[in-house]
């Protein structure tokens, strides 16, 4: 029972990877560039619902809209400051922008908010869900189950209507889809508001879960989120969800029957293991490039 | 009367090369126009200048009385140009009739907002209508069969139509097809040749293609352009281009 227990932990935090992990895909399928500053757009997501709840006293479901409104729109104004410039130049100077990026945002909420964590406002109650002999706090729970909902509105989203089929299209053949109409940069804006709005849930169930949220959190979040992309074939969606859970039941694992120093190890090995044995990742598909 | 699509003085270079240089072409409603030349006279470069993929050096285009240089390959294709490649550039990944369906992407506006509230009624008309609109296309092509396929799976034959058919979704008014044939024996050709008159009529386009199949080319184009070195050699019917001396130096080399 203990051992299904920690499964279940391990894939509640997977899925907060996950989520994130979503984000780096999408924008690496669609934009062909790796947004390093993602991790930090999720420490800003969760910081934004902070200041809604606890400065304002706003009611949960507000703070998560407006929390996922912000950071959406940062993403946009990233992406169109500091990465549109940029496109069609070499890969290396837009991976040192988004680096950038990521510590300006760090560095702007360390100004703002001080390196000292705050406490992140209890909104989901304390207590376990009780099946059988199994146990599961409600947080875990319910980080499991909005993930699996919002991954499956995203799977419909991008195979189900016209403006994901344009995603898909751009992701494919970039000039080919302009070629057919399709606005490259609204397609563009539009997967970073997503990638960014799911990162701001992410970052609300972070601060939910850990309950103390400091500028930060998106760093490692973000490292590992990234591996769960890579490991699960990065421009994939179902992979980087895979990728994540296989990250936290790993994780959690390790924790609890090894050693919880060792866990970041564990992590980063299973990520070179899976690099060397599959290198396009577990969904991912082998490209040759043309000679 | 202005005519369809003009170019004037129409140029682009690359560091030194001159690619393509004065080029002076226009094209009338209805017109089935080819373009032909040796490999690397700058063909393809021309469809690249038209379609906004690149941006000339030197001299204008006019298409409807408005000029498209400068415009976005977004904006042009939604004011009615439309393309297929030489190299074929479907998406592969996606089905026949999304491929169709990412072409018929401008022309049905429904937003952002309807897409999240997809259990708005106008969320599903619109779908539906994209849908069968799409559908009736591949019909036309006889490619309806094909529909939930993945398009890498097809044959190489119906790939090339399943290209014009994409491009077709986007409503054209000028169609340009760059080496339709290219890599298809003589009986998929002669398919072709039909599919292309047929969508001459069925859509009234105006339609350019570059090719190098001479059968097709003599046997369907009211007009042709020769394009050698990046400049127009000759513009004639298919009778005056045989019997131009110029052309057939530039074919077969002059003699010494």
């Amino acid at each position: 029972m203990e051992f299904i227990n920690q499964i279940i932990n391990g894939l509640s935090t997977g899925s907060m990877y996950a989520l994130v992990a979503i984000g780096y895909t999408m924008v690496y399928g669609i934009a062909k560039m790796i947004n390093f500053a993602h991790g930090e757009i999720i420490m800003v997501g969760s910081y934004i619902a902070y200041v809604c709840l606890a400065f304002y006293g706003l009611p949960i479901p507000a703070a998560i809209i407006i929390s996922m409104a912000l950071t959406a729109c940062l993403g946009i104004v990233t992406e169109k400051v500091a990465y549109k410039p940029l496109r069609g130049k070499g890969s290396l100077d837009i991976l040192i922008t988004a680096i950038g990026v990521s510590y300006l945002l760090q560095n702007i909420f360390l100004l703002l908010f001080s390196s000292s964590g705050r406490t992140f406002p209890n909104i989901i109650p304390a207590g376990n869900v009780n099946v059988g002999g199994l146990s599961a706090t409600y947080i875990t729970v319910i980080t499991l189950v909005v993930t699996f909902i919002c991954t499956g509105l995203l799977l419909l989203f991008i195979n189900k209507t016209k403006i994901g089929k344009a995603m898909r299209a751009v992701s494919e053949d970039r000039q080919a889809a302009q070629l057919m109409g399709i606005n490259i940069n609204t397609t563009i804006s539009l997967t970073f508001a997503i990638g960014s709005g799911l990162g701001a849930i992410a970052g609300i169930i972070y601060g939910c879960k850990f309950s103390l949220i400091n500028p930060y959190i998106g760093a490692m979040l973000g490292i590992k989120a990234f591996i769960a992309a890579v490991m699960g074939g990065i421009g994939s969606v179902p992979g980087a969800m895979a990728g994540g859970l296989m990250l936290g039941v790993a994780e959690s694992l390790t924790i609890s029957y090894i050693s919880s120093d060792f866990s970041d190890a564990v992590v980063f090995g299973i990520l070179i293991f899976v690099l060397l044995v599959k290198p396009a990742g577990l969904f991912g598909k082998n490209v040759r490039e043309k000679v | 009367m202005s005519k369809l699509l003009q170019t004037k003085g129409l140029g682009i270079q690359f560091g030194g090369l001159k690619a393509v240089d004065e080029f002076n072409f226009e094209i009338d409603k209805g017109d089935l126009y080819g373009l032909i030349g040796p490999n690397g006279a700058g063909k393809t470069t021309v469809f690249n200048l038209l379609t906004g993929v690149y941006k000339p050096t030197s001299g204008r285009i006019i298409y409807k009385g408005g000029s498209l240089v400068n415009k976005s390959p977004t904006a042009i294709t939604q004011m009615g140009i439309a393309r297929t490649f030489q190299n074929i550039r479907l998406f592969k990944n996606m089905t026949v009739l999304d491929n169709v369906k990412v072409g018929l992407h401008h022309s049905h506006p429904y937003n952002l907002a309807t897409a999240i509230f997809r259990f708005l009624p106008s969320f599903s008309k619109s779908e539906a209508a994209m849908d069968e609109e799409a559908r009736s296309l591949l019909r036309v092509f006889d490619l309806e069969e094909f529909a939930d396929d993945k398009a890498v799976n097809l044959p190489y034959g119906q790939q090339r139509k399943l290209e014009i058919a994409r491009a077709l979704a986007t409503a054209p008014q000028l169609l340009l097809l760059d080496e339709p044939a290219a890599g298809m024996n003589p009986a998929e050709t002669e398919e072709l040749m039909a599919t292309i008159k047929m969508v001459r009529e069925k859509f009234s386009v105006a339609i350019l293609l570059i090719e190098h199949d001479m059968r097709l080319v003599m046997g369907i184009c009211e007009k042709i352009a020769v394009l050698n070195f990046g400049t127009v050699l000759a513009f004639g019917t298919p009778e005056e281009i045989k019997n131009n001396p110029d052309v057939i130096a530039a074919y077969l080399g002059e003699e010494e």
